[in-house]
């Protein structure tokens, strides 16, 4: 487990870590927004908010390169506004319009741009782990120096697809992390009602894989870890399996409250007191790297971006009826 | 022009397009070490290395999706497995992921992949190793699906569908692999989606692919020699995408049609040859479309039962008797 003093902060890197909090305030808003634009019918189908989550997503992003890629499961909105996507984008994909970062063919489920490495929210649990196998393959394959990652929930980790993957990474060396965001609940199955095995870094031993354990509400021990991960990928070709601990403070979809029959109020209270948010404010504020009026403009700024996402999402054009029957096949 | 198996043809084109195109490999069960189950892919690891040639694991979910993802970082894998009926197990990587990732991501990530290896039955192996799975492939829009009948059609075909930036099905037939037939010298390249005549006729057309060509043309020669019915017989070449009007074409000048399949009969891929011709040529139909699968029961092992359950030449003649009322 992490050491407190593991996790201490650099003030070389103040800006940087300006820039976590930042995106970790943008994935929040970003979330509640598009919850309210569901519930008014803006948006369709399903759509899983990352609200609770957001430390994984930007402290394991910050330790990797601009062309390095990442594949996700269908909780997605969060890593590709980490990576860069905007919150434009991002929100119009949600809209189902032409501007969104899929064109709006897409949606909640499915964000590519693969100019920055988003290559793709997945809806099939733990079918983007064999993808982000093969683009490690493919990495060693074209010996570049480049790292895979593979998101995905602790549910995935009894997939065949999640076994398989691992085991052909450890086999054939490939550069990638699989990074296990595990919060608890597949769905309203908790992990200790589905998991033979709770501690879902010790799956890595059947493949004499490394693993990892980061505190996933803390940005400074998921950059940590994926940070040590990442140059393991990268300079000798070892893959890691990390375990992100990590919660969710809103319900598995828009469909299901935030407590369920499945978890208690508070449960859920209990780690909200942990806020990655605001867990990491306090202490950049603490060591004098931020005031609260350096925080306030911040959510300010972002409360401005998240309001702009969303006039853009709602101003921008349908998709041509044409787009109906194009991308099905490429020339 | 060099009398080869379909065997060696295929082994050909994947030595030359991995000589063409260093982000071409070859992923598969037994493909290096033991030159593959069935020897197509005979000395390949000798000649591109194990970087190449890549041995898997028994994974079939895990290594096509592996493929899949190389293909989106810009590779063109070509993942063979033994047999289709162990791609069932990879099924949600072909279904979910190769065939949508173009639309999903609004044209973003293509997908240049052959899935590739035998389909359909082969002698007595019962009723999990004999399925032709052409219609559930052919079924999913963004997939094409190919299946040569000959050496010839094996090596240009497999080109192209390596050559292709979309994920193609390519289904060989494990009692083709020893056929031998004239491939011509030099780069030949044969296109996705154009069947082929392989022989003109006037009285009926069949329409057929893979091992069904033969049971075809053998059906067509005793016709015409026994009953003076000179048969069509088309080959598709090409499941999907599907050439339609070459099939309406025949029919126009024929009138009457037979479509042959491996496959079972519940919406096979004559199912939906029958939509498509009814609705451009049913003025110029004088019988009923017929058609002459497998029978839809699961493939027994005993020999008589598993000769009954297939189609074969005399299945044809009684239905070319029906729809030019011979009988």
């Amino acid at each position: 487990m992490t050491k407190p003093n593991e996790n201490v902060l650099d003030s070389a890197r103040s800006d940087e870590y300006s820039g976590w909090l930042r995106k970790m305030i943008v994935i929040r808003r970003f979330e509640e927004a598009a919850g309210e634009a569901y519930s008014i019918g803006h948006i369709g189908g399903f759509c899983h908010l990352y609200v609770g989550q957001e430390a994984v997503a930007v402290g394991s992003i910050g330790a990797l390169k601009e062309d390095d890629v990442i594949m996700c499961s269908y909780r997605e909105h969060g890593h590709a506004l980490a990576r860069g996507v905007s919150a434009r984008a991002v929100m119009a994909e949600l809209f189902g319009k032409v501007t969104g970062c899929s064109g709006g063919k897409g949606g909640s489920m499915h964000m590519f741009d693969s100019a920055k490495g988003m290559l793709g929210g997945h809806g099939i649990v733990a079918g983007q782990i064999p993808l982000a196998t093969g683009a490690a393959f493919a990495f060693k394959y074209k010996e570049v120096d480049n790292v895979a990652v593979a998101y995905f929930g602790e549910a995935a980790v009894n997939n065949g697809a999640f076994h398989e993957s691992l085991n052909m990474a450890a086999l054939w060396n490939l550069p990638i992390v699989f990074i296990c965001e595990n919060n608890r609940y597949g769905m309203g199955t908790a992990l200790e009602r589905s998991h033979a095995v709770w501690n879902i870094h010790e799956r890595s031993c059947s493949y004499n894989m490394k693993s990892q354990i980061a505190d996933g509400m803390d940005v400074l021990d998921m950059n940590r870890v994926m940070t040590m991960a990442v140059e393991r990928a990268r300079n000798d070709g070892i893959p890691t399996l990390v375990e992100a601990r990590t919660y969710r403070f809103m319900g598995h979809s828009m469909s299901d409250p935030i407590h369920g029959h499945y978890r208690s109020r508070e449960e859920v209270e209990a780690h909200k007191k942990k806020d990655p948010l605001i867990t990491f404010a306090d202490q950049l504020i603490e060591a004098g790297f931020l005031t609260e009026d350096n925080v306030k403009e911040m959510e300010a700024s972002v409360a401005e971006e998240i309001s702009d996402a969303l006039t853009f999402a709602e101003e921008s054009d349908m998709p041509d009826p044409a787009a109906l029957f194009t991308d099905v096949y490429a020339d | 022009m060099a009398i080869i198996t379909y065997r060696d043809a295929l082994n050909e084109a994947l030595a030359e397009e991995m000589e063409r195109d260093p982000d071409v490999f070859l992923m598969g069960e037994e493909v290096a070490v033991y030159q593959g189950a069935y020897k197509v892919s005979r000395g390949l690891l000798e000649r591109f290395g194990e970087r190449r040639v890549v041995d898997t694991p028994i994974t079939e979910l895990g290594f096509g999706g592996l493929g899949v993802g190389a293909a989106m970082v810009g590779l063109r894998p070509v993942i063979e497995f033994m047999t289709f009926n162990f791609a069932l197990l990879a099924i949600d990587q072909i279904v979910n992921s190769a065939a949508k990732m173009l639309y999903m991501s609004g044209g973003q990530i293509r997908m240049p992949l052959v899935f590739r290896g035998p389909g359909g039955a082969a002698l007595q192996l019962g009723a999990q190793h004999s399925q032709a799975f052409e219609s559930w492939f052919a079924h999913i829009p963004g997939l094409k699906v190919v299946t040569p009948a000959t050496p010839a059609d094996a090596k240009g075909l497999l080109k192209s569908s390596i050559r292709d930036n979309n994920p193609v099905i390519f289904l060989e037939g494990e009692m083709l692999y020893n056929m031998k037939g004239e491939v011509p010298d030099g780069e030949h390249l044969v296109p996705l989606g154009i069947a082929d005549v392989r022989r003109t006729g006037n009285d009926v057309t069949i329409i057929s692919h893979s091992k069904t060509v033969g049971l075809a043309l053998k059906a067509a020669e005793k016709l015409n020699a026994e009953l003076g019915i000179d048969a069509e017989v088309i080959d598709l070449r090409t499941i999907r995408p599907l050439d339609i009007d070459t099939l309406t074409a025949s029919v126009r000048k024929t009138n009457r049609c037979v479509i042959v399949e491996e496959g079972w009969n519940f919406c096979g891929v004559g199912a939906q040859i029958v939509d498509d011709l009814q609705r451009v040529v049913f003025d110029h139909l004088d019988a009923p479309i017929l058609r002459v699968t497998g029978a839809d029961v699961p493939m027994p092992y005993n020999k008589q039962l598993e000769k009954a359950s297939k189609p074969n030449p005399d299945k044809i003649i009684a239905a070319v008797k029906q729809v030019t009322y011979s009988n």
